[in-house]
């Protein structure tokens, strides 16, 4: 049997990515070359290292296969022989002979950080930027991030080459960032991250092969709050992915079919997860500079803490949507605040809240509002209506376990709500 | 050889899975579920995809100006698509075999559906030794 990396040797090789390539970077600015040095030399480490030992220092070693893989590629490849100049010239004669392979600059910090900004580029399409995340932060492979994604992985080869064409094209190789570029663009980084996480988290298709989306995210997440130590936002994402991720076991049944929150078996929840996201949120909190994503992980938490849907404490998750309203008017927001409302005040407060909403552009073609529609008149008696709109939601989803849901709950309330069925 | 089952559904209007008891849909979904993971167990699923209902669906046309026109689906339409499988196997019959299998998936009252599933031949790229 070949030897292979266990899972957490790969995740900490996986979490040294982001740092190898904006080592090189800096020294050899192409974004596109550093970018596939270093996923060639991840896959070297992930099949020499079990045979061979981890090396001592596992950084320096990827860094110096990088370099050598980098300057192997652009010697062959004899159209490029303009580029070769170009990187010897960048280098400093003193290096040219031996690069200093572990050698942590003062600025090391902020150019990996760096990395997460480009990877989240402004003219980058949201897929591109998803994807480049994965392969430049994330150290996953091609194969991997198009399995994920359940396209071909020529497909996703393209989509990674174009994206990092566009960044060149951008002119921007490796933008010097002030810390306020920095915190102007983090909003789109934390925006992609949590994106991924999502993407993780909707149950689809074959999950054999599937790498985790969801435990990616919060890898991903979990670097960037160590560079970021004081980030309330990050912490706050952190701990919305964690405290949400513990009730992943819960979620779904033997068939993939999806279970809601209500009648979740709470004992498969993962403390040590909740924990730890509470923990993570109470330290961003203490910052005291509050965001959407500290507030919806706040609501994460106290659904965690709650031992029942009645037990929950809907008030205070209503106040934490009106909060979340202020930064962030959104109609997901918006709806998330009716259904509090209606867990406080009863379904026919919820129904007429509802109605607000219905001229909302956004849900002209989306199910949330049949759904929500339908749970709350089913809570306030109206079955015929409640099951028409179950059926309209089911016909609009595009999540084949929702709409199995969806289907059957009408099924279930046309049964048993009725004596006799007709024929 | 790679084959395309597509099944049909009848009518433009809803499934009509939506007005089946409880018990039924549950049945319909398992073996639905069940049946990709044995295709792909056995290393002939190439790919699998459910379609979202007739209702949502459109017709588009380039008009004089290359813009899209959209239109709805025409209400007489008899079959619509509602998923596909692709699987690769070694023989036509191995296909047709698969399509008998997801035609007898469970309807009401627990019945085999037998609804019509079309298999189609994936083309293929050149033959290896082909020379013009």
């Amino acid at each position: 049997m070949i030897p292979r990396l266990d899972n957490s040797a790969q995740d900490r090789l996986r979490d040294l990515a982001p740092q190898v390539l904006s080592v090189l970077l800096r020294r050899y600015r192409d974004f596109g070359g550093c970018e596939d040095a270093v996923q060639e030399a991840l896959i070297a480490a992930a099949t020499q290292w079990p045979a061979r030992g981890v090396p001592d220092s596992p950084k320096g070693w990827l860094i110096t296969v990088a370099t050598r893989r980098l300057t192997d590629q652009i010697r062959s490849d004899t159209a490029r022989r303009l580029r070769e100049q170009l990187v010897v010239s960048l280098i400093p004669a003193d290096e040219q002979i031996a690069l200093a392979a572990d050698a942590a600059g003062i600025n090391e910090r902020d150019e990996t950080l760096d990395l997460y900004f480009m990877c989240c580029h402004s003219a980058l399409s949201t897929a591109s930027q998803v994807a480049l995340t994965l392969r430049a932060v994330g150290g996953l492979t091609t194969g991997e991030i198009a399995r994920a994604f359940f396209v071909p992985e020529a497909t996703m080869a393209q989509r990674l080459t174009r994206a990092k064409q566009t960044i060149r094209s951008a002119g921007t190789a490796f933008p010097e960032l002030t810390p306020s570029d920095r915190a102007v663009r983090l909003p789109a980084v934390l925006k992609v991250i949590y994106l991924i996480f999502n993407e993780g988290y909707t149950p689809s298709g074959d999950q054999l092969y599937r790498i985790d989306l969801s435990s990616e995210a919060i890898r991903v997440a979990r670097l960037l709050a160590q560079l970021l130590p004081e980030d309330p936002e990050v912490g706050g994402l952190l701990a919305l992915m964690l405290l949400t991720d513990a009730r992943r076991a819960a979620r779904t049944g033997p068939n993939g079919e999806l279970i809601p929150l209500d009648e979740q078996v709470r004992s498969l929840w993962d403390q040590k997860r909740m924990t730890e996201g509470r923990q993570i949120l109470q330290r961003a909190l203490a910052r005291g500079a509050t965001g959407p994503y500290q507030i919806q992980a706040a609501v994460a938490a106290l659904h965690d803490e709650a031992s029942s849907t009645h037990e929950t404490d809907w008030g205070q998750i209503l106040a934490l949507y009106e909060l979340l309203l202020r930064f962030d008017d959104s109609p997901m927001a918006r709806l998330s605040r009716v259904i509090a409302l209606a867990m406080l005040d009863g379904p026919a407060a919820g129904l007429r809240a509802l109605d607000g909403l219905e001229s909302d552009p956004h849900f002209a073609t989306s199910h949330r509002l049949d759904a929500v529609r339908a749970h709350l008149l089913e809570r306030a008696g109206h079955r015929d209506e409640a099951i028409r709109h179950y059926r309209r939601a089911a016909q609009r989803t595009t999540s084949t376990p929702e709409r199995n849901y969806l289907l059957l709950h009408a099924a279930r309330l046309n049964e048993h709500g009725s004596p006799v069925v007709a024929p | 050889m790679k084959y395309m089952l597509m099944m049909n559904t009848p009518g433009s209007g809803p499934y009509q899975i939506a007005s089946w008891p409880a018990e039924d849909i549950k049945a319909h979904i398992a073996f639905m579920m069940r049946f990709g993971k044995k295709l792909s167990a056995a290393g002939e699923l190439v790919g699998a995809e459910g379609l979202s209902g007739p209702d949502q669906a459109k017709l588009v046309r380039a008009a004089a100006n290359g813009e899209p026109i959209t239109d709805g689906v025409f209400p007489e339409s008899k079959e619509f698509l509602a998923g596909y499988w692709i699987v690769d196997v070694d023989t036509p019959q191995r296909a047709y075999a698969i399509a008998a299998e997801a035609s007898a998936a469970p309807g009401p009252g627990g019945k085999p559906l037998n609804m019509a599933i079309e298999v189609r031949q994936v083309m293929t790229g050149p033959p290896a030794d082909w020379t013009p």
